[in-house]
């Protein structure tokens, strides 16, 4: 019957899928298994390249390398699970080389998720490199208050009058290190290690200029180009991401390589990121690709 | 007069004495910049506590009225109450209260591990993926200044790995201002930090005129609507 | 064994969150609402016995905290953190529709602390001191003579503040020269921008492979 004769337009053929259609439809659950393969290729197959210290990163370790044994340096955990990947190490790789100085280590967390980071750090750096450290002598956990801003505001005027006891809930009069201890002007060098507010910019703004202390910091990789501007007259350093950490480990092992065996963790994970960067700059090519293809096509077709 | 004059005059009051305080570090407005940041942290945490009582206001809302998706409602309930009540009595830990409420065995410091830490990690990760569909479907070099900014991400992307010394680490050291790593540090250090700075200054700009206009009472929407 | 039992829910709750890459599910939705349960609750918890308890109530009443907070012997009630007290509880008010409007009092102290530190914080910091850091000599002497590479960016840097800040100046019509320099300044931004995306990539990937590396570890305990 006539209705069962398929249109003259049913009829056509469909046009052929050239390569522009197919790079222009890939399925995004394609794009999010070639990101984890990337990721897992590499570290299964323990891809691991040398790295070299950037001057914004060396700017902290020569002024962490310069100061005389005994200088307080308080270094603040501003962070949390979500970016321990990027800042645990460089936690770990500055307090690392504060210890190996013989400097003081005072170690406290506008974040509420930072002091469980410090306990982290006092297991894999303190108890496994420098077991003859002592608590309260060498270094103390001074933990956690709220008040963000409000909080580095009222320890640059009194620490004592916000931190009466430390993490544990001893008295914080009963430790040696904090008998000499008013502010934070009391100290040689702070060291955020952040991850966005409040982080290196608060400690800038409210420590650091106002105290006239210098002030030097690690920031997960979404935040280092934001504070590049105070560098390096307001922030004398700055590790940004992985790579930063992975340059401050380098420097540390360069300098003290009787830590090498524990004090690689970005630089091993730098095999991975190179080869996922790799596949990010494919999938921006291959995504161009088929945008100018596909622009080139209805542009003959127009004149065509 | 209580529900708008009051909190203006508060506000006029903190604010002036500390921006005074700066520029008089003596008594008494060097006490009470201490004094204010000290009660300001301590009302922070009154705000965590309304957050807490805000979310079982809500989802215990939802499971009443038997809401949209209010069987959820009842596992983030649930969750919320498990950790407030291993927390505030900090059980497991040390015996007694005076200990850290994360101490070795605390069921609190359990729960932070075994569920706070996955979840939190995880769910920021996933923004790996998103962020790799998007360089695929979003980041067309359309213009010239879209290409220049493919261009300084490409750039930075393989300048920041090692991959950047193999690439061009031969380059004799006249062409060294090349060198992948060291043309990432330089887009990094001079237009980078020229746009950066640029976006700084306008932005400190703005939260100091908004600063002045909320000590002096002019901008009042934090106030709600009654602010008139 | 606590630390296996931890790993095991830790790798599937992970795995979970994973699942919405395939696509929205009951699993994810179940993991996505019990993180913001667990979140809210642990930060009032840590709030409460890191700050409350030592700096407000050991404050007002130290002798009511024995054997529950370390206070010192020799503590004394400090009256005036009754202040911070009074604010605290009306901010609580929020909860309760028909006495809410108290918590504005609490709300202007708040407002009134971060206007007051940030109007000076961002004069000090983000303007006075970022003109300050573009106050650069603009040729270099190194080596004795110019050096041209240090001179070439100090040029760059200081025309690129210049030329990206009057970008944002809307007060007056973006022609002539001025609109030149506003088109230079867009160049800068696109910079700018390209290198924020670039450490965006970074950063999200590496918090990818910490993950990996926790299955990866998950893993190894089974094989």
């Amino acid at each position: 019957m006539a209705e069962d004769r398929p249109s003259t337009e049913e009829r056509k053929p469909a046009a052929r899928k050239d390569v522009i259609d197919v790079l222009k439809a890939i399925d995004r659950r394609i794009i999010f298994l070639l990101i984890a393969l990337a990721v897992i290729l590499p570290l299964i197959f323990h891809l691991v390249f040398s790295v070299r210290t950037s001057p914004i990163v060396q700017a902290i370790f020569d002024k962490v390398e310069a100061l005389p044994p005994g200088s307080k340096v308080m270094v603040s955990f501003d962070y949390g699970p979500s970016t321990v990947p990027e800042n645990q190490p460089m936690a770990e790789a500055v307090c690392r080389h504060i210890l190996a100085k013989d400097l003081k280590l005072y170690m406290m967390a506008v974040w509420a998720t930072g002091p469980p980071q410090v306990e982290v750090l006092a297991t894999n750096v303190i108890e496994r490199d420098f077991p003859s450290k002592a608590y309260g002598v060498d270094w103390i956990n001074l933990g956690y208050k709220a008040g963000n801003q409000g909080l580095i505001n009222a320890i640059l005027l009194n620490l004592k009058g916000m931190y009466t006891t430390d993490v544990h809930g001893a008295s914080i009069d009963g430790f040696e290190m904090m008998k000499d201890v008013q502010n934070l002007t009391d100290m040689s060098l702070i060291i955020c290690i952040g991850s966005g507010f409040p982080g290196v910019r608060e400690w800038v703004q409210f420590a650091g200029d106002p105290g006239r202390i210098p002030v030097a910091g690690g920031v997960t990789a979404v935040e280092a180009p934001l504070l590049y501007p105070y560098y390096p007259r307001q922030l004398l350093g700055l590790m940004g991401g992985l790579q930063g950490a992975a340059e401050y480990e380098a420097a540390v092992v360069k300098k003290y390589p009787q830590y090498k065996e524990h004090a690689e963790k970005a630089v091993k994970l730098m095999g991975p990121q190179t080869v996922a960067h790799l596949v990010i700059i494919a999938f921006v090519i291959i995504g161009n690709i088929a945008f100018f293809g596909e622009r080139r096509r209805l542009t003959r077709a127009k004149k065509g | 007069m209580l529900r708008v004059q009051i909190p203006l005059i508060i506000t006029f009051i903190v604010g002036a004495a500390l921006i005074v305080a700066v520029f008089v570090p003596h008594f008494p407005f060097y006490e009470a910049n201490e004094n204010f940041s000290v009660y300001f942290d301590l009302i922070a945490v009154f705000a965590f506590i309304l957050g807490g009582g805000n979310l079982l206001k809500i989802h215990g809302d939802r499971i009443w009225k038997k809401g949209r998706d209010w069987k959820y409602s009842m596992v983030t309930v649930v969750g919320f109450l498990a950790m407030l009540i291993v927390g505030a009595l900090k059980i497991g830990g040390p015996p007694g209260l005076t200990g850290d409420v994360s101490a070795d065995g605390s069921w609190f410091g359990f729960m932070y591990d075994a569920i706070f830490v996955p979840l939190q990690s995880t769910m920021f990760s996933l923004l790996a993926f998103f962020v790799a569909s998007a360089s695929y479907r979003a980041f067309r070099a359309k213009t010239k200044e879209a290409s220049m900014l493919l261009v300084a991400a490409f750039i930075i992307l393989i300048g920041r790995t090692p991959l950047g010394h193999y690439m061009t680490g031969w380059l004799p050291p006249e062409l060294q201002f090349l060198h992948v790593p060291n043309l990432s540090n330089w887009i990094l250090s001079i237009p980078n930090m020229a746009g950066q700075r640029a976006i700084m200054i306008g932005i400190a700009l703005g939260i100091i005129s908004t600063s002045l206009k909320l000590i002096l009472g002019i901008e009042r929407s934090y106030l709600g609507g009654e602010s008139k | 064994m606590a630390n296996t039992i931890e790993l095991w829910i830790g790798a599937l709750l992970t795995l979970m969150i994973f699942s919405f890459l395939y696509k929205d599910n009951p699993f994810y939705k179940f993991a996505e609402h019990l993180f913001v349960g667990v979140s809210a609750a642990y930060w009032m918890v840590i709030g409460i016995w890191s700050t409350l308890m030592p700096n407000l109530v050991g404050r007002i009443a130290p002798d009511a905290l024995q054997g529950i907070i370390n206070m010192p012997e020799d503590a004394r009630p400090q009256y005036h953190f009754l202040i911070p007290a009074v604010f605290g509880l009306l901010m609580l008010t929020r909860l309760v529709e028909r006495v809410s409007w108290f918590s504005r009092w609490a709300m202007a102290f708040v407002i009134g602390f971060a206007a007051g530190t940030n109007f000076t914080r961002y004069l000090q910091s983000d303007f006075v001191g970022q003109i300050y850091n573009s106050m650069l000599p603009l040729v270099v002497i190194g080596g004795g003579g110019v050096a041209i590479g240090p001179t070439i960016s100090a040029i760059i840097l200081i025309v690129g503040v210049i030329c990206a800040l009057i970008y944002f100046f809307f007060s007056k019509e973006h022609t002539g020269t001025f609109g030149a320099a506003s088109r230079l300044g867009i160049w800068f931004l696109m910079v700018t921008f390209g290198a924020a995306f670039g450490y965006t990539v970074m950063a999200r990937i590496s918090l990818l492979t910490g993950r990996m590396q926790y299955l990866g570890e998950w893993l190894g305990t089974m094989f």
